[in-house]
């Protein structure tokens, strides 16, 4: 095992607050040891992307941050709130506090590979939902910033629609309208586009480039090197569980020193 | 030799006229299957989520509950529950120094009805919740909905159109089961008819008169869901117009 090449940046190396932090994570499936102990930070408005190999953990990662899945151990601080665990009666870890976790899940965008968007509600009816029925916003309110931001994706004209009538990219940008409304602290993106047809890809990795521009903080799971090369202030590779190489995408792609990646970088590419 | 004398029997004007008798037992009829109905929608939304999320004993509980309700026939758990439980809430009652009470057959009806209609509900919602796309409720947790909400918003609607042909056909039993009441009593169409016919003899009026308003529930209940059923699927494209 080869130590990471680049430690992990110190937070206070740029003047901006830690959004999240992630330290030393485990994550075990059964016997399957999927990550091995990761650490990972992304600070107001940075971009992280986070790549590597099947299997590789990089979506798990995304998912332990929000306890969509819960780690086996580690630390995980949110806006600088840690996360309490406990273990449950067979000795898996499980969030300590439900409200803690839904108050913390309620400030991360969080895109989904499928779209996941509500098929029995509209695009506007499922961009409101959060705001409305979770935070407590107005739904006039709620309707007027729904329509600018269906406006943003592109999509003002298909308000009414039902999400099985649209194509994918269209989904997946309703569902980027959708993390939006809930003006999150940080969006996470789970392989937004790898279940789109290849034509539909662009679409969406524009709407997601326009966002990193506008200092938009992300942590991103993605297959579109080219992408992250564009977007990411940051990248983290992944490999068997743990972090192989991290450091800005210049470094990355232009110059990785770890073999694994370098053998990465040539597959994809 | 039925013409006029089946029609007169029919009319709403006694003493004669026994119609109104018929409609207050179809009535009851009605209302007892919108209670048995909704009393085991309550159960099987809560023995469905019993059986998908709850722990090992709960679990066996609901299994031991739908099993034995689907295993024994009808007509013996409704002379069971409607005799022993009403004989046991007024033993409870006489325990807890309470003067002993007459409980409303209707009442009684829902009651037993309804846990026979839960048994089989909850069978109905925990496939139809299982066929939700898991990303859906995935989506909702990950937005940091509480385990109420997530239930009232996201898995109760995505589920109801994967529900709905087997809840209708619950609602039709739901109707025809009525009639098994009329062995304990409760005044229902059956009941009404029975007493009816019984009275004047006129077996074969009566009973078609009863046949044809129970076609007539049953007509009215099929373009209710079907109404129903359009607006569940409003965000599914139809099978048909998808080639």
């Amino acid at each position: 095992m080869t130590a990471p090449v680049t430690a992990l940046k110190h937070p206070a190396q740029n003047g901006a607050a830690e959004a999240i932090h992630v330290e030393n994570l485990h994550k075990n499936f059964g016997n399957l040891h999927v990550l091995k102990g990761v650490s990972l930070s992304a600070r107001d408005g940075e971009v992280i992307a986070i790549i590597g190999g099947s299997g590789s953990g990089k979506s798990t990662l995304l998912r332990c941050i929000n306890c969509l899945e819960n780690p086996t151990s580690g630390i995980i601080r949110v806006n600088g709130e840690q996360i309490r665990l406990k273990a449950d009666s067979h000795g898996h870890t499980v969030p300590a506090d439900r409200k803690q976790i839904e108050r913390i899940r309620s400030k991360l965008g969080m895109v989904f590979q499928n779209f996941n968007l509500w098929s029995h509600m509209t695009l506007i009816e499922n961009v409101i939902e959060v705001p409305v029925h979770v935070l407590g916003v107005k739904r006039d309110v709620a309707i007027g910033e729904a329509e600018k931001l269906l406006a943003r994706v592109g999509l003002a004209e298909k308000r009414d629609v039902y999400p099985a009538y649209l194509s994918g990219g269209q989904q997946q940008r309703a569902a980027i309208a959708r993390a939006l409304a809930i003006n999150p602290r940080v969006m996470l993106f789970d392989e937004p586009t790898s279940a789109l047809d290849p034509e539909l890809v662009g679409e969406v990795l524009k709407v997601i480039g326009d966002l990193a521009r506008e200092g938009r903080t992300m942590v991103l799971v993605t297959h579109e090197m080219k992408f992250a090369r564009e977007v990411a202030t940051h990248v983290v590779y992944l490999h068997n569980g743990l972090v192989e190489e991290e450091g800005p995408p210049e470094q990355i792609f232009g110059a990785p020193r770890s073999e694994r990646l370098k053998q990465f970088l040539r597959n994809v590419g | 030799m039925f013409g006029a004398s089946s029609l007169e029997l029919l009319s709403f004007e006694p003493p004669n006229g026994r119609g109104l008798n018929l409609l207050h037992g179809l009535a009851n009829s009605v209302g007892i299957a919108f209670g048995s109905f909704g009393v085991g929608l309550v159960i099987g939304v809560g023995g469905a989520y019993g059986k998908l999320y709850g722990g090992p004993v709960v679990r066996d509980l609901l299994e031991v509950y739908t099993t034995v309700v689907r295993a024994v026939p009808e007509l013996v758990l409704i002379l069971l529950l409607y005799f022993a439980g009403t004989d046991l809430i007024n033993q409870l009652l006489t325990a807890l120094g309470y003067a002993a009470i007459d409980i409303n057959g209707v009442v009684a009806g829902i009651g037993v009805l309804g846990v026979v209609q839960g048994a089989y509900s909850t069978e109905v919602l925990r496939g139809a919740i299982r066929a939700i796309p898991q990303g859906q409720i995935e989506a909702a947790r990950a937005y940091g909905m509480p385990p109420g909400l997530l239930l009232r918003r996201i898995t109760l609607p995505a589920m109801l159109p994967f529900a709905i042909p087997g809840l209708a056909n619950l609602w039709l039993i739901a109707t025809k089961d009525t009639a098994l009441l009329a062995i304990v009593g409760v005044n229902e169409l059956t009941q009404t008819t029975r007493t009816a016919a019984g009275a004047t003899k006129a077996y074969f009026t009566f009973f078609m008169a009863a046949g044809a308003l129970y076609l007539v529930l049953t007509l009215v209940s099929n373009i209710a869901i079907g109404r129903v059923e359009r607006w569940a699927r409003r965000g599914m494209p139809s099978i048909a117009g998808s080639h």
